[in-house]
């Protein structure tokens, strides 16, 4: 008779990685351009949160510098490196292949395209306290995965092989349009320095606004793609092997599709088009902590928010006044450690 | 009480290019051992599909266990039949109780942990197939003898009445070829588990299975003992080869010995 192995407990992981983010979005909301000391930014925290107040030490300044610019836009960058490795989980699992991302279906040129587009338009439209960037972005990505969707439709099901093809397809064409729409723009020409920025991606948040309308969407989404974790497990054995073990293929795979893209699309929104993290966050944990969806979905979600968290703070603060886009530092972070698990672990890669 | 495992009542099946099965009868009862025998195309693992679930549109009547599994969700389909596919794998990293872990996917519940009752369920499934020292290895590492175990756990931990599976010894050397066989006509015979199986060696079958069930060209054209259905010009003209059959010198069921065609022999 042999037990089964003991399973790590789950609860415990996840309270150290929340312990982890806290930690991260804190030391973020101290280091700027303008200083405010460490026990400062816990002590204004603390007056915000609790009818006891410490007696105000800081600059007046500082309190709103810390509540209405470094807070929102450190949370801002926590949910979009949430929604993203959580779109990677997602996707990772459905397709069985650990080097899908948030990307691979087309999501990111139906972003960068609608945002292109978005940058023609005259400035003062806005939606939701939105720019049109941020709006057409989103619609841009959820309509390119929908048109996908739909070509890559054989009769009633949705091959995989075929998906992917579709994406690559589709990707190509719009990234072409908008490359040919900046050429021909005169007005994108002057503007190349926006078009650049969305595209090496950045977090623009600019106050609670946009936080409280993707907040929701990126919480709400982690949380589905939590509930039907257990199914997304059940995809390892393939799509008829999941069938077998009782999941409607078709209907989660529709699910989780339409998750995984709303959750990019209100990432990109706010971020611009960011690699890397919804690939290396999901893949490492899975070497980490085994392919258990139930437990990979919100770690990936809360790491994820960690680290890009720590990376908009290097962003902003690596070489001022200049910000360098986030974009670049997760590739340059996230490259190297993933060659480093590739490396490391490369013989469960060979088939 | 319903005795049926498996009604199908003219059964007519096909792809877009062409009908894979006419016109099929097929009448299984609870706690029978069936092998399904017939050449490459005959419409065995179509036959097993449509059974499964995993076909749906067709003509004719499907019932497992007395319900039309037209009307059934994927989840109550997999509460009453599990399948050992022909091809399985599973990306790397899974390691053996968690691919066995699976099969108890139709009793989840989405923001519950597996009880203990789903745990007892595995080790049990694991022990009883002898994989029990595998749980910890990891799946992609073992062996194929090894790894038709597991998935054969894994469709146990489903505890259905219905077991199907596509050709269960392919690609497995004589020794495995035999566990396998032996663990299913003990389950079967212990735990009352009706078993339907693709067949591709008729001796096996012959020697295991108590009815078989000869498809050609996606029609039953034969449907018996080993006696009846493993005779010279039923298998002749099904595999379109000159079969000799002789009874086994030990134990008396059939066995088919090729003639190679053009020898000399005929």
């Amino acid at each position: 008779m042999v037990a089964l192995t003991r399973r790590r407990r789950p609860i415990t992981i996840i309270v150290l990685l929340l312990l982890a983010l806290v930690a991260c979005a804190t030391m973020a909301t101290a280091l700027g351009a303008v200083s405010v000391s460490f026990s400062d930014v816990l002590k204004i925290f603390w007056n915000k949160a609790s009818p006891f107040n410490f007696s105000t030490t800081w600059p007046h300044g500082s309190e709103t510098i810390i509540l209405q610019l470094r807070l929102p836009r450190v949370i801002g960058a926590a949910l979009v490196g949430a929604g993203l490795a959580t779109a990677g989980v997602l996707f990772q699992g459905l397709l069985r292949n650990p080097m899908a991302d948030p990307y691979i279906i087309g999501t990111s040129a139906g972003a960068a395209l609608g945002a292109t587009i978005a940058m023609l338009l005259p400035l003062s439209m806005a939606f939701l306290g939105f720019g049109m960037v941020p709006v057409l972005a989103f619609a841009g990505a959820l309509a390119t995965v929908f048109l996908v969707y739909y070509l890559a439709r054989v009769g009633s099901k949705t091959p995989v092989v075929s998906m992917l093809l579709a994406g690559f397809v589709v990707s190509a064409m719009l990234t072409a349009l908008m490359f040919l729409v900046i050429t021909m723009s005169d007005k994108l020409y002057d503007k190349f320095h926006s078009v650049y920025s969305f595209l090496m991606g950045g977090i623009s948040v600019a106050g609670w606004g946009q936080v409280a309308v993707i907040g929701p969407i990126v919480v709400v989404g982690i949380l589905l793609a939590r509930l039907w974790a257990f199914r997304l497990n059940a995809f390892a054995l393939g799509e008829e092997g999941a069938a077998h073990v009782g999941v409607d293929v078709e209907q989660s795979k529709t699910v989780f599709l339409a998750l995984g893209s709303v959750l990019t699309a209100a990432a990109v929104s706010i971020g611009g088009l960011i690699g890397f993290v919804g690939l290396v966050v999901p893949h490492a944990l899975r070497l980490v902590l085994g392919p258990d969806h139930r437990l990979l979905v919100p770690c990936s979600a809360i790491a994820g928010g960690a680290f890009l968290v720590i990376a908009d703070m290097l962003a902003r603060t690596v070489h001022p006044p200049r910000e360098i886009p986030v974009g670049i530092l997760t590739a340059l972070i996230g490259a190297p450690v993933f060659i480093y698990l590739l490396r490391r672990h490369g013989k469960e890669y060979a088939l | 009480m319903n005795t049926t495992a498996i009604e199908m009542n003219q059964v007519t099946f096909s792809y877009s290019n062409g009908a894979v099965l006419r016109n099929v009868d097929l009448c299984v009862q609870k706690g029978e051992m069936v092998g399904l025998i017939g050449p490459n195309g005959a419409g065995k693992t179509t036959l097993i599909r449509l059974i499964s679930g995993i076909l749906g549109t067709r003509q004719g009547d499907i019932q497992l266990d007395g319900m039309d599994t037209r009307g059934l969700k994927r989840r109550a389909i997999a509460r009453e039949v599990a399948v050992v596919p022909q091809q399985f794998d599973v990306p790397s990293g899974y390691k053996v109780e968690e691919v066995v872990m699976l099969g108890r996917t139709p009793f989840m519940k989405p923001w519950r942990d597996f009880s203990g009752r789903d745990r007892d369920v595995v080790l049990d499934t694991m022990n009883a197939v002898g994989i029990g020292r595998l749980a910890a290895r990891c799946f992609t590492e073992l062996s194929g003898g090894e790894r038709q175990k597991v998935v054969l756990a894994m469709a146990l931990a489903q505890e259905t009445g219905l077991l199907l599976l596509d050709e269960p010894t392919a690609h497995l050397d004589i020794s495995h070829q035999v566990e396998i066989l032996e663990l299913l006509t003990d389950i079967n015979r212990r735990k009352g588990l009706t078993i339907l199986a693709a067949m591709h060696d008729l001796n096996l079958a012959s020697a295991y299975f108590q009815r078989l069930v000869l498809l050609k060209g996606g029609a039953v054209v034969a449907d018996g003992s080993p006696q009846r259905v493993l005779t010279t010009a039923m298998i002749g003209s099904a595999y379109s080869i000159p079969v000799h059959i002789q009874p086994h010198p030990l134990t008396g069921v059939p066995q088919v010995l090729v003639l190679p065609p053009g020898d000399g022999h005929n």
